[in-house]
């Protein structure tokens, strides 16, 4: 396969999936927004709704204040964030298109179809609750494309790349939700039984869709030591950390074993993947959350690189 | 005035349209409309869409397909094919001769000047054999009816031609939209080409090339008005769709990326201009080329289809000549008809041309797309005089044609169903081992009442084209 190929499908998935991210990140901010907060915190929230979006920089570049409006556009539609919402489903669908023939009809046919949608949403005129329901289609969206390419295309190095895209992506935003708020976790700032603190915990879980299935496997009320625990270290979520790395091995093995060729994007996915199995959530706590987040935000971004070297170009 | 298709002068309806006048008397125009909305909607979900050049809004834009097919009879169009094959072997002889012994020349039938000063002609390509001795392996020539009897060549097209998806999209449509009347009728079929031009690739490998030839499809990338066309042909011939950056030179060799490591390549189908294929040899500021092709080509090792430099062979002034090379190389009289062609070069030509600026079409020799020409009675006053003005400085640009009454096919338009101007771009494929040609080609139609200009770029449509036994 040309390695642009590969390339344009890795890009297409991890696109998508930062759409899906960035809808979902929306989502947690306008429900924590709309609670009893002070104004201080709701300002806090919504900076770091662009923080975990990993775009604060590009958007203090072009505004002097934080506002819901502002963000939520800026996030959702703006043209001049280059990985707005918006924008990532156009790049999306740049990639697509350029590969239209290696992937499956059903997943052209979905990413053109949202992509013409999209030609036609009144960006300008959009109230809250139409807000809402662009973020419901935007995950809408997100699952189709997942879901038509599982059940559409064949199990070959265009199925492996576009994999690799996802769970790449969606390692980094899960480590950089952690990264950004990991001091709502942190013992200092607990207070016993506070509803904002419930608020804050329950909406980083609403971030990953992880919320309920934290009382499927805790069976109790929100302990930070366990969300972070289910976010980074727990195999059975699928927006875990080490559920992501585990699915990037697997990919990258199928990928070595079609090719007869391992390389170093194999030894360094299965390194991580086997730090993540054989560490315990305590000890990240004594170490640092916050380090450990970092130090995976940096490891991550490191393994697209070395897979784009052994691959992509 | 016009050939009519389907209905001749008498009143009677042409054989070949006599089951579609029956059909077009059963459907009422909201079928017609609904028909039509669905063709556009194919066409827009499959992303099947060229984009028109210095167009800011309509990044991507669909070709207007129109739903009433065009017909021809097996009968008329055995000739035009005979026409057509004899034609495109004359061309190939022609660029065989000027980057060779050009015997032409030397018998005083092509003035040298048209030759050596054409910017299309690539001395680079001089002395070099082209593999298997073909040139152009796929050509595109327009053809247009004024009568019932004959076919003119309005232009060929021997460098990238485009438009054979819209052929076999226009197919695909009118078997799943009309399944009823496709069925009544015996169509011969078309969908083979991309297994025709896989063939006859193919057929061009160098001969060192070992196993099965590895054929990759050269594109300019996404932004080209046809990329869609190059995907498609790319994907139902199983090849790759490759970029310049995809392919690299080393020791005169062509290698592709790929995940597993550089692969080697023997045969491109380039759908990129002359001037871009390699920045070592034309133009060194094109990012879209590969360095040393050129290089690689000359070694022998790679084919390039079409060649380089085979638009020496169809600029509007050369396109005079054909009948002669017809002559010339093959010993025959040629089947296809020229139009009659003033050629602004000569003074009396010249002298004519502007005498009659109002009744011609006068064409810039190295024109394309319905640019930059002058359609004599549709211009007013001011844009005649602007031109001969222009026809004065530089005579050496144009030639001129008297307006041809393009025969007409019924079309379905707002007011219901009415005639409009067609032409006919059927593909001739030439391999080592022949000449292929499917039956049909792509027919394009001049929605305005009333215009001639049926380019894509200037708001023509499309038609799916019929070839049937009757």
């Amino acid at each position: 396969m040309l390695s642009r190929t590969a390339a344009s499908l890795f890009w297409f998935s991890r696109y998508v999936e930062r759409a899906d991210y960035l809808a979902r990140v929306l989502e947690a901010a306008m429900r924590l927004s709309s609670l009893p907060i002070r104004r201080e915190d709701a300002e806090n929230e919504w900076a770091s709704a662009l923080a975990t979006a990993g775009c604060l920089d590009d958007f203090t570049a072009l505004y002097d204040r934080v506002s819901p409006a502002k963000v939520t556009r800026f996030l959702a539609f703006s043209k001049r964030n280059p990985t707005s919402i918006r924008n990532c489903l156009r790049i999306a669908r740049r990639n697509a298109r350029q590969v239209r023939t290696a992937l499956t009809a059903e997943m052209w046919d979905t990413i053109n179809s949202a992509w013409l949608e999209l030609q036609k949403l009144d960006f300008d005129n959009m109230d809250v609750s139409a807000m809402a329901r662009f973020l419901e289609w935007v995950k809408e969206v997100s699952l189709r494309i997942d879901g038509s390419g599982y059940r559409t295309m064949l199990r070959n190095d265009a199925y492996w790349f576009a994999r690799l895209g996802i769970f790449l992506e969606r390692a980094d935003n899960t480590a950089r939700i952690l990264d950004v708020k990991y001091h709502v976790l942190l013992p200092e700032n607990v207070e016993v039984g506070g509803g904002l603190d419930y608020s804050q915990w329950a909406a980083i879980l609403r971030a990953v869709s992880a919320l309920t299935a934290y009382h499927h496997v805790y069976h109790e009320s929100l302990k930070p030591l366990r969300i972070a625990d289910l976010m980074l270290l727990n195999a059975k979520m699928p927006r875990s950390l080490a559920s992501c790395y585990g699915a990037i091995c697997a990919n990258l093995d199928s990928l070595a074993e079609a090719y007869g060729k391992q390389g170093e994007a194999q030894r360094l996915a299965r390194g991580m993947r086997n730090r993540l199995e054989n560490c315990r959530i305590e000890q990240i706590f004594e170490s640092g959350l916050h380090e450990f987040c970092e130090t995976a935000i940096k490891d991550n971004s490191h393994l697209g690189a070395v897979i784009s070297e052994q691959y992509l170009v | 005035m016009s050939l009519d298709e389907m209905n001749a002068e008498d009143g009677s309806i042409r054989r070949p349209y006599a089951r579609v006048a029956e059909w077009l008397t059963t459907v009422s125009s909201e079928q017609l409309e609904r028909r039509r909305v669905e063709a556009e909607l194919f066409y827009r979900r499959g992303g099947i869409t060229f984009a028109v050049y210095g167009d800011a809004q309509g990044e991507e834009r669909i070709i207007p397909y129109d739903i009433i097919p065009r017909i021809l009879s097996t009968q008329e169009w055995a000739k035009l094919s005979m026409g057509l094959e004899q034609r495109v072997k004359a061309l190939n002889a022609y660029l065989r001769d000027i980057y060779g012994p050009q015997e032409i020349l030397k018998a005083g039938i092509v003035p040298p000047d048209l030759v050596w000063r054409n910017p299309a002609f690539r001395p680079e390509m001089c002395g070099i054999e082209a593999p298997h001795g073909v040139h152009i392996h796929i050509a595109g020539v327009d053809v247009v009816r004024v009568d019932a009897e004959n076919f003119y060549v309005l232009e060929d097209n021997a460098r990238t031609p485009s438009g054979v998806s819209y052929m076999l999209g226009g197919r695909e449509i009118s078997i799943r939209l009309m399944p009823e009347l496709f069925r009544s009728h015996r169509v011969a079929p078309v969908e083979n080409y991309p297994n025709e031009l896989l063939a006859t690739l193919q057929s061009v490998a160098p001969r060192g090339a070992n196993g099965e030839p590895t054929i990759a499809l050269l594109t300019p990338g996404q932004y080209n008005s046809a990329f869609y066309e190059h995907s498609f042909l790319a994907d139902a011939m199983g090849v790759e769709l490759v970029e310049g950056y995809d392919l690299f030179v080393r020791d005169d060799m062509v290698f592709m990326r790929t995940t597993e490591g550089p692969k080697r390549v023997d045969v491109i189908y380039r759908r990129i201009d002359d001037d871009f294929i390699d920045p070592l040899v034309f133009r060194p500021d094109s990012a879209l080329g590969v360095p040393g092709l050129y290089g690689a080509y000359a070694a022998g090792n790679v084919t390039i289809a079409n060649a380089m430099g085979t638009g020496a062979a169809d600029d509007k002034v050369i396109y005079t000549f054909v009948p002669d090379f017809v002559r010339f190389y093959l010993g025959e009289e040629p089947i296809l008809k020229n139009v009659d062609t003033w050629r602004c070069r000569d003074a009396a030509d010249l002298r004519y041309v502007l005498d009659h600026l109002n009744e011609l079409v006068v064409k810039e020799v190295h024109g394309s797309g319905g640019y930059g020409m002058l359609v004599g009675p549709h211009a007013t006053k001011q844009e005649c005089a602007d031109f001969a003005e222009r026809l004065k400085a530089h005579p050496d640009n144009y030639v001129a044609q008297p307006t041809l009454a393009l025969s007409t096919c019924p079309t379905f338009v707002s007011n219901g169903v009415a005639p409009r101007h067609v032409d006919l771009r059927p593909f001739v494929l030439t391999g080592a081992d022949g000449v292929r040609i499917v039956p049909g080609g792509l027919t394009r139609v001049a929605l305005r009442e009333g215009s001639l200009v049926v380019n894509s770029s200037q708001g023509g449509g499309t038609k799916d084209t019929w070839v049937i036994e009757c």
